[in-house]
């Protein structure tokens, strides 16, 4: 009985470290279809967009993702890697269109697709 | 006099820290739409306090005229759920000033991913007498309403379970909502049914790559039709009241939004036109402002 219970007490911590590093690991990115994750931003390189988007990233993502984007406490760094290198544009748009809101992020369809990609165009540049 | 001195000074205080805090840059751009009954499938951003006042002013034919008036705080609870809690109040001309009640209100949404129609649940307790605000109109609501004086109409309280289908979209900049009403009183009368129906869009979709106060991305403009749908006796549009009006926004740059709408009401049993205002303010990360003492 008692090593039944270590064994749950186990699984249980497991699971949630597994749970805990899936959302580290950016585990959104499974679940982008492959027609959203191959989507072309219209704006890339313009530098009027990067400008835009740089408006619209201080007035709806600064308050989580910090005033340089490096992250907060709850929050991730939009420079990192995944979000640099491994995330497509198109990727970027479906989470912005989508959220992931099991882990606060909000959809922000309500923009609509030009200021989206203007702020991934923005955010795109941090790497730079 | 001595007290009553101190209560002036207190007052000031209160004004002052209220005029500050509005005043003070802790908000962002908030881009709500120009609905004053319907509600859309956005939620407030997680973290986020949302002070709102919504104000309408009619008169019925042969009635007096009177404003009817919610102040609202919406939060953010999480990206999928909003709490919100009102206090409502009305003036009637040549009548009197009242507080009318207040109701507490959650929304859900059920589907964490964005689809062509998004669903939300409301749910709301609402605990109010002689309230004039017309923030949902329901069963056999209409003109008949607005003549009792403040004194009778306070004598019928109104506790009421309401509940609401909220169905949004969000396409090619468009955000169309339709809202289904069923609202409950706790005594013995039936249920009643409602609906609300809205579309909006800003002027312009991207944005400036400029600051500025009056672009017209920081307008939006849409319409809004609402009524009742009769009740659990009589499901129908008979002695219903109806209404349709145009309505806009502009959203600041400091975070305050002002919104207003002229309103028609579509038939006899609906008063014959309102004009609606609202004032909203949204201030981000409202619980981390406060652990931080700002």
């Amino acid at each position: 009985m008692k090593h039944a219970r270590v064994w749950l007490l186990t699984i249980m911590v497991l699971m949630m470290a597994v749970l805990a590093f899936g959302v580290a690991d950016g585990s959104w990115m499974r679940h982008v279809p492959a027609k959203d994750h191959d989507r072309k931003n219209p704006y890339v390189g313009q530098a009027d967009a990067v400008a835009a988007g740089r408006l619209v990233y201080e007035d709806h993502c600064s308050q989580c993702h910090g005033d340089n984007a490096q992250g907060t406490k709850k929050r991730p760094s939009l420079r990192s890697a995944r979000v640099q290198q491994e995330a497509t544009e198109g990727d970027l748009h479906w989470l912005l269109v989508n959220g992931n809101m099991g882990r606060g992020m909000p959809s922000w369809s309500k923009l609509g697709d030009p200021q989206i990609w203007q702020v991934i165009t923005y955010v795109k540049t941090l790497s730079q | 006099m001595l007290s009553l001195l101190r209560q002036k000074r207190q007052w000031r205080c209160c004004v002052l820290s209220l005029l500050v805090a509005v005043a003070v840059p802790v908000a962002c751009h908030a881009q709500e739409r120009p609905y004053f009954v319907t509600y859309s499938h956005e939620m407030e951003e997680p973290g986020n306090l949302e002070i709102e006042t919504y104000n309408v002013v009619g008169k019925p034919p042969g009635g007096n005229r009177f404003l009817g008036s919610t102040t609202e705080f919406e939060y953010g609870a999480k990206a999928w759920w909003t709490t919100e809690f009102y206090l409502d109040g009305q003036t009637t001309w040549h009548d009197s000033t009242i507080f009318t009640g207040y109701r507490w209100e959650n929304r859900f949404r059920p589907l964490l991913r964005e689809h062509r129609i998004n669903p939300v649940i409301y749910l709301e307790y609402e605990n109010t007498s002689a309230d004039k605000s017309l923030r949902e109109v329901v069963g056999h609501d209409g003109r008949p309403d607005f003549y009792d004086t403040n004194a009778d109409a306070r004598a019928g309280k109104q506790r009421e379970l309401e509940l609401k289908l909220i169905l949004g979209s969000n396409f090619r900049g468009w955000n169309l909502s339709e809202n289904f009403i069923a609202e409950k009183n706790f005594t013995d009368e039936p249920w009643e049914f409602g609906y609300a129906l809205a579309a909006s869009r800003p002027l312009k979709l991207a944005a400036s790559s400029h600051k500025c106060a009056f672009c017209r991305e920081r307008f939006m403009a849409g319409i809004e039709m609402y009524g009742g749908l009769g009740d659990a006796l009589g499901v129908g549009l008979h002695n219903t009241s109806h209404y349709l009006g145009p309505s806009a926004n502009w959203s600041a740059p400091n975070g305050m939004t002002l919104s207003f709408s002229p309103q028609f009401g579509l038939n006899n049993y609906s008063i014959p036109h309102l004009f609606r205002f609202g004032v909203q303010y949204e201030i981000e990360q409202i619980l981390k402002r406060v652990r931080r003492g700002e």
